[in-house]
C-alpha cells in the first residue's frame, strides 16, 4: 500500500451503514457528519452520551526497563512532570522541537501497574513525524511499539458514565478519577479506558483490539442515549471548551506558553527544565509570551473563521484567528486566536475583519461551555 | 405560474414577472448543513451575475451565494438574519434570501431549470 492511499478505520462499514458523511481527514476516511447534522451531535454529547470513533489516532507503547529510564527519555521531549506520573494516571503534554515549538500535542498514560511502560494518543497527522522523531531520539533499552491493530472509541457526555457503568458491572468505570486509566473489560470485550476526552464533557476513551470494536460500537449505540458524532461537531465541542487543535492553534511555531496550555508544564519541570526551548518557555513563563492564544467573541451572529486577521480598537493587526465557528451550546459564535499580548485580557475590544468588513468583537475567557469533566 | 431556475453554483431563482426571489438549492441546503448564520446584500445593491452577493454559513464553513443573474437588489429576507435555520428547514420558500429586479431576461435563459438541474446534481454525485 503506497503512503498516501486514504486509509480506513475499523468503524469505516459502520459509518457507511448509519449514513454518515465522509470526508478525508489525516489520511483517513473519516465521518464528517451523520444524518442527524453537527449541530443535533453536538447538542446530544452535552445533554446525553456521543460516540466518536478516533481511531485514527496514533497509539503507541514506550517500554523500558522501569519507569524512571522511560520517564527520562520522554522529558527529553515533552515538557512535562513523566517521571512523578503515578501509575494509572495520565498527562497532556506536547512533543517539542528544540525552538520550543510544538511537534506535537498528545496524552501520556503510565498503565496501573506498569513499570517501564507509558502509552501514547498522538494525532493522526503528526503520526509519522512524532514517531520518527521518538525512534531517533531513542536511548538504547527504550522500544516504541505502535499500537496498529487497536481501534479509539470515544464516549463523551454527562451519561457516557453510567452508560458504561451498565456494560461494565463491577469494574468501578463510573467512580474512575478524571485522567485516570485502567484495563477493564466493557461489554465482553478486554479494553483500555481512560476518563478523559476532547468534548470538554465527562467521559471516557476506549482502546480496544481492531477486530472488536465494529461490535463494540454496535453494542454502545444500543444504549438508548448513544448516537455517533462526526468530526464536525468534534471540532465544535472542542472549540467551546477551549481546546488546542494540532495545525490550527498549535503548529512548530508556537510554544505551549503562547498557546496558554502553560499549565500542562509542571513546576519541576518549569525550574529544571531539560526539554527542547527551555530556554525560550521559561523566558516566555517569566516575562510573558509576546502572543497569546485568547477566546473571541464576536458581537453579532457572523462567525469569524480560520485566519481571520484581528485587529486593535484602532485598527491596527494585532493578531490571527486559529479556529472560528458558531457555538452551538453558546448559541452564538466563538473562536479563538492569537494576539499581541497587550491586546489579550479578557474583555479588550478587537475587531474581526470579515469579508472586508470588521466585526466588533471582544476578548474572551476559555472554555467558552463550563467544563463538565468527573471531579468525584 | 412562476418559474424557477438554477445555476452551476446551486442557487435559484424563481422569476416572478420583471423580479426573482433568490436562495440556495434545496441541495445545496442538505450539502451545506445547519444553517448558522445568513447575511443578504443591501438593498439597492447593483450585483452582477455570478458575482458574490450574499453568505450562507454552517457550524463549519462559510459559502458565498452568487448572483445569479444581474440586477438590483429590491428587497432582503428579513427572517433569515435571526433564524437563519429557515434555510434548511425550506429552501425554496420562507428560506429565500433576496430579490432582484432581473436587468437583461436574457440571463434567466442561460440557467438550467429544474429538470436540466436535477440531471446536474446527479452527474456530480
Amino acid at each position: 500500500m503506497s503512503d498516501d492511499a486514504i486509509q480506513k478505520t475499523p468503524l469505516h462499514a459502520l459509518h457507511g451503514e448509519l449514513g454518515a458523511r465522509m470526508a478525508p481527514f489525516a489520511g483517513y476516511d473519516m465521518p464528517i457528519q451523520y444524518p442527524a447534522g453537527v449541530l443535533a451531535e453536538h447538542l446530544h454529547t452535552r445533554k446525553a452520551a456521543g460516540l466518536f470513533d478516533v481511531s485514527h489516532m496514533g497509539q503507541a507503547l514506550i517500554e523500558g526497563p522501569d519507569h524512571a529510564t522511560v520517564a527520562a527519555f520522554l522529558e527529553t521531549l515533552c515538557p512535562a512532570d513523566i517521571l512523578n506520573l503515578a501509575a494509572g494516571r495520565q498527562r497532556y503534554s506536547q512533543i517539542l522541537n528544540d525552538e520550543g515549538g510544538v511537534v506535537d500535542d498528545l496524552m501520556l498514560t503510565r498503565p496501573p501497574g506498569a513499570d517501564g511502560a507509558l502509552r501514547l494518543v498522538v494525532n493522526a497527522s503528526r503520526k509519522g513525524v512524532d514517531y520518527a522523531l521518538i525512534a531517533q531520539r531513542m536511548p538504547a533499552g527504550v522500544r516504541l511499539a505502535r499500537l496498529e491493530d487497536a481501534a479509539l472509541i470515544a464516549l463523551q457526555g454527562p451519561l457516557a458514565a453510567a452508560t458504561l457503568a451498565r456494560l461494565a458491572p463491577g469494574e468501578g468505570l463510573d467512580t474512575m478519577a478524571f485522567m485516570s486509566a485502567k484495563p477493564a473489560r466493557v461489554a465482553g470485550v478486554d479494553a483500555f479506558v481512560s476518563r478523559s476526552g476532547y468534548t470538554g464533557e465527562d467521559g471516557y476513551e476506549i482502546s480496544l483490539a481492531a477486530d472488536q470494536a465494529d461490535g463494540f460500537a454496535r453494542t454502545l449505540l444500543a444504549e438508548p442515549d448513544v448516537a455517533p458524532i462526526g468530526l464536525g461537531a468534534r471540532d465544535s465541542l472542542r472549540l467551546e471548551a477551549g481546546l488546542c487543535l494540532y495545525g490550527h492553534e498549535l503548529d512548530e511555531t508556537v510554544d505551549p506558553v503562547e498557546a496558554a496550555i502553560a499549565w500542562s508544564i509542571q513546576k519541576r519541570r518549569r525550574l529544571e527544565g531539560g526539554f527542547p526551548g527551555a530556554g525560550r518557555i521559561q523566558r516566555a513563563l517569566a516575562e510573558g509570551p509576546r502572543r497569546v492564544r485568547v477566546g473571541l467573541r464576536p458581537e453579532g451572529r457572523a462567525p469569524a473563521r480560520e485566519g481571520t486577521e484581528i485587529v486593535s480598537a484602532d485598527g491596527a493587526p494585532i493578531g490571527v484567528v486559529t479556529s472560528g465557528g458558531f457555538g452551538p451550546s453558546v448559541g452564538a459564535p466563538v473562536a479563538m486566536g492569537f494576539v499581541d499580548r497587550a491586546h489579550a485580557a479578557v474583555g479588550t475590544q478587537v475587531g474581526l475583519i470579515v469579508r472586508g468588513k470588521t466585526l466588533a468583537a471582544r476578548v474572551a475567557s476559555l472554555p467558552f461551555h463550563p467544563n463538565a469533566y468527573y471531579r468525584g | 405560474m412562476a418559474e424557477i431556475r438554477y445555476t452551476k453554483d446551486h442557487e435559484y431563482i424563481r422569476v416572478e414577472g420583471g423580479e426573482g426571489v433568490v436562495g440556495i438549492s434545496e441541495h445545496a441546503q442538505q450539502q451545506l448543513g445547519d444553517v448558522v448564520f445568513a447575511e443578504a446584500p443591501p438593498v439597492g445593491k447593483a450585483l452582477k451575475a455570478g458575482e458574490p452577493a450574499a453568505v450562507v454559513e454552517s457550524v463549519k464553513a462559510a459559502s458565498d451565494v452568487f448572483a445569479p443573474v444581474s440586477g438590483e437588489v429590491l428587497a432582503v429576507n428579513p427572517e433569515i438574519e435571526n433564524a437563519p435555520g429557515i434555510i434548511n428547514e425550506d429552501a425554496l420558500g420562507r428560506g429565500w434570501l433576496f430579490r432582484i429586479r432581473i436587468a437583461d431576461p436574457a440571463e434567466i435563459a442561460s440557467l438550467m431549470d429544474e429538470v436540466a438541474y436535477a440531471a446536474f446534481v446527479a452527474s456530480q454525485a
